[in-house]
């Protein structure tokens, strides 16, 4: 017999292997071995969240009571998944272009990266999702209390602790989906450790009902013959089919794949690869099919089987218990398990990200007011935000399950919740196929078919008289008997789920239809519509931009405060690289605004991310000329001019580097003729004290011998000091012509940098030196005393120029596929914009500080020596203080 | 094909469109599947005119064959429309909506 | 005869080197290497003759002494000006700036104490 316990002890070794199956996941991941995690199949796994505990036990309870009807449930989403081509295509092809996070800001950014919007869907989302965390919740406690009742020895388990249960249950999810979901703040950056683990829950159901259905086909009945005699002959062998439900519900089944909230994170942000859902298309289907395969067999053996007053949501675990099979009933109960837990920690994650991203970071952005995208932290906002907002979630849910008790059938509160996230559907179709579909109409819409949800539906749910009073149910608000919750306009007698999803969809999407027609588009709403409508058809995006003045360092510094400072370089260096310039700072033009605007879109939203670049810009946004252009819908039928504008692109790009090019000759020309007189003090300053100290020393025959050893040795240094000079300038030349032999060697960087350490302060302790502790790990092959000279000249440099009252320079390691990043950071006043383009040009001493010593020589050589090792030294703007990036590669092949 | 002027290659012209004339026709097939779902679904509402209820055990199979052929169909379409030719513009954008 | 000097110059050995040929022969040196304050340092020490370099930290040679020349009080001061560019337009710029005498470096003894004299009693 199983006991309780022993039940419990499965149960914890099974969450601890989904933990670990999670980390083992985004260890792969990070480590960039994650491809596999990546197949189509783990998508079409993943999908099968659809599948909460709901399918588990609900509908097999459902088929118990209502035949065949169980069915429409997977029917609606099959045939979405099959229509693929028409309609999930585009989804998710928009979903990547627009780098969408969530439902809420598919809406928001469809009708002009709308804040309101966004806020009505999240919250639409979250009072739907409510109950059906809820039901997840009571259907764990529930199947517990089937073990709990049937254990003889574990005694003493009261409902209250069955409660209690289900709180440890709500309190392990929200663990787990903070550990796991919160990991990265950007969408795009998906979460494979609980992909993979839904994945595997997802086959652990599909077993688990697969074992349970054979077992009664075949292990009771006798076979498939033997079970359609048993069906034929049990309480629904007569097809009782209700037309308006069967219609109905296939029709909200599809709706509600397509606009709930878990759905759309795993169907379309979470999807990394168009072509998963080719596969998709049919091997979910295939999933669910074989998911509802045994559903009224188990069904009908249960009622055959079980007394009458066993409760046919618990079939799948009642049956194999009354057959005594322990380990079919444990598979069974795992399965249902699994079924509610990875529903509730997707959910968790896709709505805390509605919320963070909808509703708290604009209260807290307008709440900085003006500076918070440069100066404020928004990845701790962010990141402490979502993790709020999941444990607020998974409290709602429990709060619902407490004070909703355990009485509606499973099925019930599942239908109650498709009803009211599917009102976001005509919003989101109109928004994908429909120019004309507008903000307000959208707006409009959802709130009255929400309305119309909670009043015919949601409300009466908590039961008569809780909420809505039993004398309202029966006659209507104020005696007014058309606006009776269960027959509104006076039309009585329709089921109540198929009647509240007709008028809510109904007048949802007229409202929605006929206030687009009656309101104009802003002009980003028309620029998105189209982008929407036509995402097959545009390769590159409208321009939301107009030309301005935003100085990029300011957005660099932005975006490093969101998208993290590595992502956040990489982009502006791309950037800069396509204008066909060098460096991490790109031209703010409107093309780079909105490839930015979009990037930062996948961490904070759509209508957070154009807000916060407002911000900066000044609000530039697009002018009414620069809309006539877009707008102009004959632009659009002259396809050929792609090819005009991919070319003038290409000119465009060749004129930049052009423009560059020649700019840097000029200055160099300039430099040159600097360079003749600079060389030229720098050989006579020591010739002069040479040859007067010579001559000194020729004509005055009576001088002291302090004297004459003094003046010798001025002589002697003098002489040194030109010999050091021309060192340079023919290392320099060597070094340019490529003439160099390195002596490589397998080192430890930390020895190099000891090396230049002692050598470039030589015991002078003003500045204070900070390194990575990754430092002391690091090894590579290259040449070390080239390597080392590099070194010094960085160190010596923020020695003699670093301007902070306690100077300090912080070297940060950072480790790519086959090289490692060091950047020196000091934190100085860093060098001016104008003058980051010249420090690795010769003679470039940016200011005339003779103290300085060398001959600015030394970032011309750095830059050389940096070339030969295989490497480059650039630098990185937007820091606070000075700093240089060096990037060296790990092992440096020996060139001939 | 021989007495054409001999374009820059000559063999692939005819060949590309025919393959990209072939896709769309595809696509059509795909965006058409799911109606087709929907209407054989649908089809046991008419089984309500006959005089006799119609019985589960029956309706079960019926169901499953369709699903069953749905998926063959479907799991047939997907891997070839996705090798689509390299360059084919897209116009299929059309507004299909779902029932 | 023998004055005082004012050596503007910013490296020191070729200041001690100045500083050695002019004393032998009884002048009085004094020296200020700061760009910035050197048109104050000409008026407190009143040389009789200014020995200025064109390179200093903080501000060339040239426009120290285009400030000396707006003034009343040194528009005269006689000036020999050092540079170690050795380019014509670098003369041209210390005569256009208004200087008496111009030597490029590296330069004779000789050369620079005879300067000096001539200045003085010019």
């Amino acid at each position: 017999m199983l006991t309780f316990n022993l039940l419990l002890l499965v149960c914890l070794a099974y969450v601890a292997f989904l933990f670990a199956v999670a980390f083992l996941a985004e260890k792969r991941a990070e480590r960039g071995q994650g491809s596999w995690l990546r197949s189509p199949m783990v998508y079409t796994l993943s999908l099968s969240i659809y599948c909460t505990a709901w399918t588990f036990y609900g509908a097999v309870g459902n088929a118990a009571r209502n035949g065949l009807e169980f069915v429409t449930i997977y029917l609606g989403p099959t045939l979405v998944m099959i229509g693929w081509w028409a309609l999930l295509r585009k989804l998710v092809r928009i979903g990547r272009a627009q780098r969408i996070t969530s439902i809420a800001d598919l809406i928001s950014s469809r009708y002009g990266k709308s804040t309101a919007l966004g806020v009505i869907v999240t919250v639409m989302a979250v009072v739907g999702t409510t109950p059906y965390i809820a039901l997840q919740l009571q259907s764990v406690t529930l199947s517990f209390a089937v073990f709990a009742g049937n254990d003889a020895t574990g005694g003493g388990w009261d409902p209250s602790d069955l409660n209690f249960s289900a709180l440890w249950v709500a309190a392990g999810l929200a663990v787990f989906t903070l550990l796991f979901g919160t990991r990265s703040i950007d969408a795009n950056e998906r979460h494979h450790g609980v992909v993979m683990a839904i994945a595997l829950e997802a086959i652990v159901k599909l077993v688990a009902l697969l074992a349970v259905g054979i077992f009664v086909v075949w292990g009771v009945a006798g076979g498939p013959g033997a079970m359609l005699d048993l069906i034929d002959t049990a309480p629904v062998g007569a097809w009782e089919l209700r037309p308006g439900r069967w219609v109905g519900l296939m029709f909200l089944s599809a709706a509600a794949f397509l606009t709930l909230p878990r759905m759309f994170q795993v169907m379309v942000v979470e999807n990394s690869d168009e072509r998963h859902l080719a596969t998709a298309s049919w091997a979910f289907p295939l999933y669910l099919m074989l998911i509802s395969l045994f559903v009224l067999p188990i069904a009908v053996t249960g009622l055959a089987h079980l007394p009458g007053d066993a409760n046919p949501d618990l079939f799948v675990l009642t049956v194999p218990l009354a057959f005594d099979q322990d380990i079919l009933a444990m598979l069974s109960f795992l399965g249902g398990f699994s079924s509610a837990t990875s529903m509730v920690i997707v959910a968790a994650i896709a709505l805390s990200t509605m919320v963070s991203n909808h509703i708290v970071l604009p209260v807290w952005l307008n709440s900085q007011q003006g500076g918070a995208a440069l100066s404020g932290d928004v990845r701790g906002v962010l990141l402490l935000s979502r993790r709020v907002s999941i444990c607020v979630i998974l409290a709602l849910g429990y709060i619902y399950f407490r004070l909703s008790g355990a009485g509606a059938a499973l099925a019930a509160i599942g239908l109650v919740s498709f009803t009211g996230v599917a009102q976001v559907l005509p919003a989101m179709l109109g928004g994908l196929f429909w120019r004309g579909a507008t903000r307000v109409g959208a707006i409009a819409g959802l709130v009255v078919g929400f309305s119309i949800w909670g009043w015919t539906l949601f409300l009466p749910s908590f039961g008569e008289g809780s909420v809505i009073p039993a004398t309202v149910l029966a006659e209507g608000p104020f005696g007014v008997g058309w606006l009776r919750p269960h027959a509104l306009f006076g039309i009585d007698g329709i089921d109540r789920v198929v009647h509240a999803v007709l008028w809510s969809m109904v007048l949802n999407t007229g409202v929605f239809v006929f206030t687009s027609f009656l309101t104009f588009p802003q002009p980003l709403e028309r620029l998105q519509g189209a982008a929407f409508v036509q995402v097959f058809r545009r390769s590159a995006g409208p321009r939301g931009w107009a030309d301005n003045r935003a100085e990029t360092e300011d957005l660099l510094v932005m975006a490093q405060r969101i998208i993290g400072a590595a992502e956040a370089q990489a982009l502006f260096s791309r950037a800069a690289e396509a204008q066909g310039k060098g460096g991490y700072l790109p031209d703010a033009t409107p093309a780079f605004l909105e490839t930015l605007e979009r990037q930062l879109a996948g961490s904070v939203g759509a209508a957070t991310a154009h807000a916060m670049l407002g911000q900066i810009t000044g609000g530039s946004s697009l002018s009414v000329e620069e809309l006539m252009r877009v707008a102009d819908e004959t632009a659009q039928i002259m396809e050929y001019s792609s090819r005009l504008e991919a070319q003038s692109a290409e000119l465009g790009r060749t004129a930049g580097q052009l423009r560059e090019a020649n700019e840097k000759l000029t200055a160099l020309s300039i430099q040159k003729d600097a360079f003749l007189s600079q060389i030229s003090h720098e050989l006579r300053t020591p010739m002069t004290s040479i040859r007067a100290f010579s001559e000194i020393l020729r004509d005055s025959g009576a001088l002291e011998e302090g004297e004459r050893t003094k003046y010798s040795s001025i002589i002697h240094g003098e002489a040194q000091r030109l010999t050091r000079l021309l060192d340079d300038l023919l290392d320099l030349s060597v070094l340019e012509n490529g003439q160099v032999t390195l002596n490589l060697a397998e080192v430890r960087l930390a020895d190099i940098l000891d090396r230049a350490e002692a050598a470039a302060l030589s015991g002078d302790a003003s500045l204070v030196v900070r390194r990575d502790a990754a430092i002391a790990d690091a090894v590579l092959t290259t040449d070390p005393d080239r390597l080392a000279q590099v070194f010094i000249n960085l160190i010596s440099n923020a020695q003699k120029y670093c301007d902070g009252s306690a100077p300090e320079l912080t070297i940060a390691i950072r480790f790519a596929d086959a090289s490692m990043t060091l950047d020196f950071i000091d934190n100085g006043t860093g060098i001016p914009r104008e003058s980051q383009a010249m420090i690795f040009e010769k003679f470039s001493r940016l200011s005339d500080h003779r103290a300085a010593g060398g001959a600015g020589l030394g970032l011309a050589i750095c830059r050389e020596v940096m070339a030969r090792l295989g490497g480059r030294i650039a630098y990185l703007p937007g820091q606070g203080g000075a700093a240089f990036r060096v990037t060296i590669p790990l092992g440096l092949a020996q060139v001939a | 094909m021989t007495d054409t002027p001999p374009p820059p290659d000559p063999q692939d012209a005819p060949f590309l469109a025919r393959q990209s004339y072939v896709q769309r026709r595809l696509g059509d097939a795909a965006r058409l599947l799911p109606l087709v779902g929907v209407l054989l679904f649908l089809l046991p509402l008419l089984w309500l005119m006959n005089a006799e209820a119609p019985r589960t055990a029956r309706g079960l199979i019926y169901v499953f064959a369709i699903w069953t052929g749905l998926i063959v169909v479907a799991a047939w379409l997907a891997p070839r429309l996705m090798h689509r030719p390299p360059k084919a513009i897209d116009t299929s954008d059309s507004p299909t909506h779902e029932p | 005869m023998a004055g005082r000097v004012l050596l503007i110059e910013d490296e020191p050995n070729i200041i001690e080197a100045i500083r050695f040929i002019l004393s032998r022969d009884g002048w009085h040196v004094d020296v200020h290497s700061i760009g910035e304050t050197a048109v104050a340092a000409v008026h407190e020490r009143a040389p009789d003759v200014l020995v200025l370099d064109v390179m200093l930290p903080g501000r060339s040679g040239y426009d120290i002494l285009a400030d000396l020349r707006a003034d009343k009080v040194t528009e005269k001061l006689p000036v020999l000006m050092l540079t170690a560019r050795g380019q014509k337009a670098d003369r041209d710029m210390a005569m256009r700036a208004g200087a008496d005498r111009f030597m490029t470096k590296p330069f004779a003894n000789e050369d620079v104490l005879a300067a000096v004299r001539d200045l003085a009693s010019a």
